[in-house]
């Protein structure tokens, strides 16, 4: 019966590890062959790599795993998935219900363990209920602003039979969340835009969830307006990189001009993101001379950080088609002149360069390693997970994304450990891609064992590991706020990542030199099969542009490069 | 001071604890909710209250439709404007809560809380005792030859003034069902 809601609700891949509590269900799964079923080798990476598969396909991803440690093991991704908004549904097995309460072997209370970590979550203790829940299940986590479910099925349930109830007369319960925004405020957020002198978008994750028509929609009234965009981490690929009126990602790493023209603003758009702590920096300070729009699904996210002067409640995609609708039937109006001055005052921040970094030294610079990554990864069909830390930013600033669904990284939750296995759930969604995880060393190890996931089902992701034997995020704060006592930010005992990769029965490299970084890296693209690339990177790089914490985004830190005059005489710190 | 002279004052708080200049004025809300009446959702409310830190004063659930399988949870809570909005927002939110009713904000409300009150004491006092449960007019559901237990209904505070009076009288032990509310006229 659960095979048969999943295959109904067009489920053709499923995330797993087996165990006692689940064995029906994979019984099930064993007889049919329409839903391909992945073995991973730890629940938590069955959640993050159902987290790759959703974000890269737009489809929600379905996890399976047993009770008691197979439901705990995936509670990180569960709240990671929570965080980000991605839509996951993840079965559980549970001990049978006459057993429940008895501290039963494997028996853990999940709904109980789960409830603030998914949107929503069920016990089913009548197998006559089973299907229906499985598909209310579905609904809850792709309708609204998406996110995690979990179903949990004790043994006895999944055993028993009972009448299949098909999608179509499932009871999907009264959540139908509102997707139309209210008409009075668009026409007030067009008649602001008509006039603003310096208005910016700020677009976030929502845009990508909303699906592809919601980042047309966006480039289409990006480009018909001329108005600036940046985006938060989670919404790059919305607005291509390559488009002109892209400013960068913004943030505590964002870029200076996307910073500058966040804090300088008469108008501000918020486009499906959500005023997140590492976006606004300072609360008081934050943009302090604009107007601000916010268009989000979730009511909650409406003035919880900041409060705002146009709210949206509503689909990013209906609304961005309603704004459109509404500015071109006024007349396609905008302050020609005012968005001139903002442009030229916008070339003076770029030209600030901020993402320059010296480039000396014998070793690879992290920053130079992903350009040229980027360079020579470009032209691919190319998808890029991350881990967490330093190198999860570079790649932010130094890879271009022109494409939504093509970038995979836990924003919100900051899990380490998130890419690799995410990195296999995009690359079995996309078999003939080149899918990439850009990682440090330590996240990556904390879901290295995955490697035997790749090798089984031959999943050629490439991870590409800047190693620079430190916790390079910790790091750098211990250098620049905990009066440089690095505290257990290093990485000791460190395998060999080339003979780890062959232990697994796939391809290792490793690059010191900067000569010979792109032939290594396209030896990688070119070797059909799983490869871990040890990129040996200069130990003690920080990352810049870096917004410092409680300051407002006019006083960001620019790198060692640009501010290699002031450091020593009035400080690094720019205005 | 670090290598790259950050100001001071910069880094001694992390950027989580700076809130922005909102109202700081306490407010005292009852807001009352419709709920699918399934394991759980009582649950799910109050994780939310305290997995975010919002105050709970009273609490009172049933089931109000058993057909419709729906219960209303009255809650009392006290917060700044903007944390009773969120509040608001954050309950909306969960999946099966159907509706979210400020009383506070929505126009003329009753709130009305039931309590028993056990009251122990002889001659004077006991009299005393009975004499103001009847201007309160509370009952009396249980007595001995040394104790009495008052039933009263009224709004919060005239429970709490009948209770502060029995202290000197006996006062034993106090059963408080939390607020009940709903709003006045058609609506």
């Amino acid at each position: 019966m659960v095979v048969q809601a999943l295959k109904d609700q067009g489920v053709d891949t499923v995330f797993g590890y087996p165990g006692g509590a689940v064995l029906p269900i994979y019984d099930e799964v064993f007889q049919q062959n329409e839903i391909r079923h992945i073995l991973v080798r730890h629940e938590q990476g069955a959640v993050h790599a159902a987290e790759g598969y959703a974000r890269s396909t737009g489809k929600p991803g379905v996890v399976l795993v047993t009770s008691g440690p197979g439901a705990t093991n995936a509670v990180t991704g569960l709240t990671d998935a929570l965080m980000d908004s991605i839509p996951i549904v993840v079965l559980t097995g549970q001990v049978p219900t006459f057993m429940i309460g008895s501290d039963a072997f494997q028996e853990a209370d999940t709904v109980g363990i789960t409830r603030p970590c998914t949107k929503m979550n069920w016990l089913v203790k009548d197998t006559k209920d089973l299907s229906s829940v499985i598909h209310e299940g579905f609904h809850v986590a792709t309708q609204g602003r998406p996110g995690p479910v979990l179903i949990d099925i004790p043994k006895d349930v999944q055993f028993a039979s009972a009448e299949y109830t098909p999608p179509a007369k499932a009871d999907l319960g009264h959540y139908q969340p509102r997707v139309k925004g209210d008409m009075e405020t668009i026409t007030e957020l067009v008649e602001a835009i008509e006039t603003a002198e310096r208005p910016v978008f700020y677009t976030g994750g929502g845009v990508i969830n909303s699906g592809p028509a919601a980042s047309q929609l966006l480039r289409e009234l990006v480009e018909a307006t001329g108005i600036p965009i940046t985006s938060t981490l989670m919404g790059l690929g919305a607005y291509p990189a390559s488009g002109k009126h892209w400013l960068g990602m913004l943030g505590m790493h964002g870029l200076y001009e996307a910073n500058l023209a966040m804090h300088g603003c008469d108008l501000m758009i918020n486009v499906g993101a959500r005023f997140d702590d590492r976006i606004t920096g300072r609360l008081d300070a934050f943009s302090p001379h604009s107007r601000k729009a916010h268009i989000d699904i979730d009511p909650s996210s409406i003035n919880k950080v900041i409060r705002v002067d146009m709210p949206i409640i509503g689909d990013v995609g209906h609304v961005l088609e309603d704004i459109l609708k509404v500015w071109k039937s006024r007349g396609r109006k905008v302050n020609r002149e005012g968005l001139q001055k903002w442009w030229a005052q916008i070339e003076d921040w770029k030209a600030v360069n901020c993402l320059s970094f010296k480039n000396d030294g014998p070793g690879i610079k992290p920053q130079y390693a992903l350009e040229r990554l980027e360079a020579l990864t470009k032209g691919y069909d190319r998808y890029i997970c991350t881990e967490v830390g330093q190198h999860q930013m570079w790649a932010a600033q130094y890879l271009g994304f022109e494409d939504p669904n093509r970038w995979m990284t836990s924003g919100g939750l900051g899990t380490m450990g998130y890419g690799f296995p995410a990195s296999i759930g995009v690359q079995i969604a996309h078999p003939k891609s080149l899918v990439i995880n850009v990682a440090g060393e330590a996240s990556w190890l904390m879901n290295m064992q995955e490697m035997g996931t790749a090798v089984q089902y031959m999943a050629p992701v490439k991870q590409f590991i800047l190693n620079n034997e430190r916790l390079g995020m910790v790091r750098q704060w211990q250098e620049l706020l905990h009066g440089e006592r690095y505290s257990h930010s290093w990485s000791e005992a460190l395998p060999d990542f080339v003979k780890l990769a062959e232990a697994f029965g796939a391809k290792g490299f490793q690059v010191s030199d900067p000569d010979k970084l792109d032939d290594a890296i396209m030896e990688m693209i070119e070797y059909d099969g799983p490869v871990i690339f040890d990129c040996l990177v200069e130990k003690h790089e920080n990352c810049f542009p870096m917004i410092p914490s409680g300051e407002p985004h006019n006083k960001m830190l620019l790198g060692e490069a640009s501010t290699k005059d002031a450091i020593g005489a009035k400080g690094a710190v720019m205005v | 001071m670090s290598a790259l002279k950050i100001k001071k004052g910069s880094t001694k708080h992390s950027a989580y604890n700076l809130r922005p200049n909102f109202s700081d004025v306490q407010e005292r809300h009852t807001l009352a909710l419709i709920v699918d009446n399934e394991p759980g959702v009582l649950a799910r409310v109050i994780g939310l209250f305290s997995g975010r830190g919002y105050n709970i004063e009273s609490l009172t659930v049933a089931e109000v439709d058993h057909t419709g399988h729906l219960s209303r949870i009255t809650v009392v809570t006290t917060g700044t404007p903007q944390v009773i909005e969120q509040i608001k927002a954050q309950l909306g939110r969960i999946v099966p809560v159907h509706e979210v009713h400020d009383l506070t904000v929505e126009g003329p409300s009753v709130e009305r809380e039931l309590a028993l009150i056990k009251v122990a004491g002889k001659g004077d006092d006991r009299v005393e005792a009975l004499r103001l449960a009847d201007v309160f007019r509370a009952h009396v559901v249980d007595s001995t030859l040394e104790s009495f237990v008052f039933q009263i209904t009224g709004a919060p505070d005239k429970i709490d003034a009948f209770a502060e009076l029995m202290r000197p009288l006996g006062l034993i032990e106090v059963a408080r069902t939390g607020v009940a509310a709903i709003s006045r006229g058609v609506h």
